[in-house]
């Protein structure tokens, strides 16, 4: 074991921060590891949700009837205030990087508490979304109601919102969850303007879990507004 | 051979609890619990296959009932495909060695190398129960709406199982991606690059790419399945083929998973043990990017029978004579490499002319698939069944092998019998084709794949093909038997017994827990054997 503990040492005696890990040369390197790291996972992300956007795609060309009767089912209101909320999250958020990339801890802390609080905000909003659904017996299944001739292809338009908002919904758990860690690590002053990996990178999962929302809110709620509005 | 003593440290003896196993995050100790689990499950795949085999030597459904069968050969699939192809090649052999080979300390993200194992493992147990309980009977396919309505099977167990599983393949996908890319050491280069490095790089943007559709996919089988959900309903207006779409994305993609790294594997053997640069290293290097990206635009040749547009089934059929051309630029170029070569009649090196004869074959009878009009003829008969394992497994696994038998001194210290290993080698070569080729035919003459019993005129050729299962048998169980042997009895291996040109050579062996006691810098290409006095004893 000496010999490799010394030969270990030998590339970079010097001293090195806390958080470089041993398999890294330099901090730099680090860095750029995890970013890249962080976008190729965000890259199977899209294609996760995108084999969900293509039945979405096809069913959507196969019964434009349907997509607009159960649009119009869904909770504008709600809908729309969520998207605000989430918006809102983006911006709180990136403002967490900046305060943590400036080395202001106390501002982090509060950015990312903040960003939690709009995350949680959306997901209670969500569940009543969720409740208002299941009252109306709208939950895809042996169960499923709806007055009228598009019955069956409006089971199918709500597998879809379920499966689509469900799985964001998911995400936004994760991404709560995992603000919270790192709000501990910030309160913790763990993160300096020289490494503050782990806020950016939950920044950038946050960013996109609120960009599909952004998708998933136009393609599920206001797919025949217009003509609801004339 | 030589008299060294096995090096003092190493990564195997340098902490040996089991928690210190369990908790590591040394890519090659990863590497080590991948081929247990599976080794483990392609003795379960194994088994089931003998299941088959035995059922299909008599005409008459004897054996096990048709309901049975079903399950057999579904679990074998499954097994297979899912626990022993997919991860083979990439998270036994490219986890010990890829780190070695671009000279870095370890993977770029250590635990999630260990988490991928986990993860796998989890997904292991579920299939595992799920076999347990009775199986599964859909084929590894899962096609709806048999799987989400018809069958009383354990298709939701076994859906999770794969589910779960999927994310291991693409964690070490992204962890591949992200080593190739910012661990290399110095002065490795794209183009110095081992083209085993360049073979899991192209296998991991399949598995970052594709693997993420599979599990999206089961996902909504399951949702359809456990809750009602109505995406592929035919009593809704739901589509099954649209179920098709989603599976073959990934699980054509999924077949160049599994042969893109056995290929990287027989470009290192075959160089080396032919003691020539390899042919047209850069066409070798595009090739298997060419075949990840053409890879996805081919997968609706498994529909060309599912009622798709003829205009559709022309393209399709059209790109999947295209994606051909990279496996045999990589085929022309192994060719060359040879030629002229002062070639090493090794136990690693049979294994590589195995793999290339029946890559050969299962590559060529693939053009047969493609072409719309025979496909109709062909179509889920044994043609297909004898196409598909000679990719498979006289592709995969014989590549596998290849890796195995050449990096085992590199990873254990010790050298195992030579001609034990060739006599596998052959032992399975004869044994495989003696299986599947009686399958081609079998299949042209219209024997459709998937029941229990068959009409009497085809006996003959199933005692062959059952036959030639038992000769496969053999050579796997030989296999273990003489590389566990080496363990205890084998000879110190040194450093480089193949007088081989890549870096993960240059360490001892079995190598130290950080890999190379000083960061290597790297002054020249992989295969610089024409520069080089090759002095091996
Ligand atoms: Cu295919």
């Amino acid at each position: 074991m000496p010999d490799a503990l010394a030969a270990h040492a030998e590339p970079h005696g010097h001293a090195h921060h806390p958080a470089l890990q041993h398999h890294f040369q330099t901090m730099a390197q680090q860095q750029e590891a995890a970013t890249l790291g962080m976008w190729v996972f965000l890259v199977t992300e899209v294609m996760f949700f995108g084999g969900l956007l293509m039945a979405y795609l096809l069913y959507r060309v196969w019964y434009p009837e349907a997509w607009s009767e159960g649009s119009l089912e869904l909770d504008i209101r709600m809908g729309g205030f969520n998207t605000v909320v989430l918006i809102g999250s983006s911006l709180t958020m990136a403002l967490a990087v900046r305060s943590a990339q400036t080395g202001a801890p106390r501002a982090t802390v509060r950015w990312l508490l903040l960003t939690i609080a709009l995350g949680l905000t959306f997901l209670v909003v969500k569940f009543f979304e969720y409740k208002e659904k299941y009252d109306l017996h709208h939950i895809p299944g042996p169960n499923f109601v709806f007055e009228g001739p598009q019955k069956d292809h409006l089971q199918i338009f709500f597998s879809l919102y379920f499966g689509l908002t469900g799985l964001h919904a998911l995400h936004m758990v994760i991404g709560v969850s995992l603000l919270s860690v790192i709000t501990w690590m910030a309160h913790r002053r763990r993160f300096s303007p020289e490494w503050y990996t782990p806020v950016e990178m939950s920044g950038l999962y946050w960013h996109f879990v609120d960009i599909v929302w952004i998708f998933l809110f136009p393609l599920l709620y206001l797919v025949d507004r217009a003509h609801q509005l004339s | 051979m030589t008299t060294t003593v096995l090096p003092r440290v190493t990564y195997l003896n340098v902490r040996t609890t089991v928690a210190s196993w369990l908790l590591t995050k040394d890519h090659k100790r990863i590497g080590i619990l991948y081929l247990l689990v599976v080794s483990f499950a392609f003795l379960l795949g194994g088994i089931f296959a003998a299941g088959v085999r035995i059922e299909l030597t008599t005409p008459e459904g004897d054996f096990v009932s048709a309901d049975t069968y079903n399950r057999l050969f579904t679990m074998h699939g499954v097994a297979m495909v899912f626990f022993v192809l997919i991860p083979a090649v990439p998270a036994i052999l490219g986890n010990f060695a890829m780190p070695l080979m671009i000279g870095a300390r370890d993977v770029a993200f250590p635990k999630i190398n260990l988490l991928s194992w986990y993860v796998f493992v989890i997904g292991f147990l579920f299939t595992l129960a799920a076999m347990l309980f009775g199986g599964v009977d859909t084929g590894w396919t899962f096609y709806t709406p048999y799987s989400s309505q018809a069958s009383n099977s354990n298709v939701l167990l076994t859906g999770i199982g794969v589910f779960i599983a999927g994310f291991s393949s693409i964690l070490t996908g992204l962890n591949f991606m992200v080593t190739i890319h910012r661990m290399r050491a110095p002065g490795m280069t794209w183009f110095r690059l081992p083209l085993f490095v360049w073979a899991l790089y192209a296998t991991s943007l399949v598995q970052i790419l594709g693997t993420p559709v599979i599990a999206i996919t089961v996902l909504m089988l399951a949702l359809e399945r456990a809750l009602g959900f109505g995406i592929f309903d035919p009593r809704l207006g739901g589509d099954p083929v649209l179920f098709q779409h989603l599976f073959w994305f990934y699980s054509h993609p999924a077949v160049y998973i599994m042969i893109l790294p056995p290929m990287g594997v027989i470009s290192e053997v075959l160089a080396c043990f032919s003691r020539k640069s390899i042919f047209g290293y850069s066409f070798v290097a595009f090739s298997s990017l060419a075949i990840a990206v053409f890879g996805f635009l081919v997968w609706a040749h498994h529909l060309f029978v599912a009622g798709i547009s003829p205009y559709s089934a022309m393209v399709f059929s059209f790109l999947s004579f295209a994606v051909a051309i990279p496996s045999a630029v990589k085929t022309f170029n192994w060719a060359a490499t040879l030629y002229r070569g002062a070639i090493w009649w090794r136990a690693p090196m049979i294994w590589v002319f195995g793999f290339i004869g029946l890559f050969l074959v299962g590559g060529l009878t693939g053009l047969f698939l493609a072409s719309l009009g025979l496909d109709v003829h062909l179509h889920d008969t044994y043609f297909v069944v004898a196409h598909f394992h000679y990719i498979m497994v006289g592709g995969a696994i014989m590549g596998y092998f290849a890796g195995l038998h050449y990096w085992w001194p590199k990873i254990t210290g010790r050298m195992y019998s030579n001609g034990l290993g060739t006599l596998a080698a052959m032992l399975v070569f004869v044994g495989f084709n003696l299986t599947f080729f009686p399958q081609f035919i079998l299949g042209y003459l219209g024997m459709p794949r998937r029941y229990h019993a068959y009409p009497e005129e085809f006996q003959v050729l199933n005692v062959l093909s059952s036959a030639g299962a038992s000769l496969l048998g053999i050579g796997y169980t030989l296999i273990a038997c003489y590389l566990l042997y080496s363990l205890w009895k084998g000879e110190e291996a040194g450093a480089n017994p193949w007088g081989a040109t890549g870096l993960e050579w240059k360490t001892q062996s079995p190598p130290l827990p950080e890999n190379f006691a000083q960061t290597p810098i790297v002054r020249e290409g992989a295969y610089e054997y024409a520069k080089r006095e090759t002095k091996v004893a």
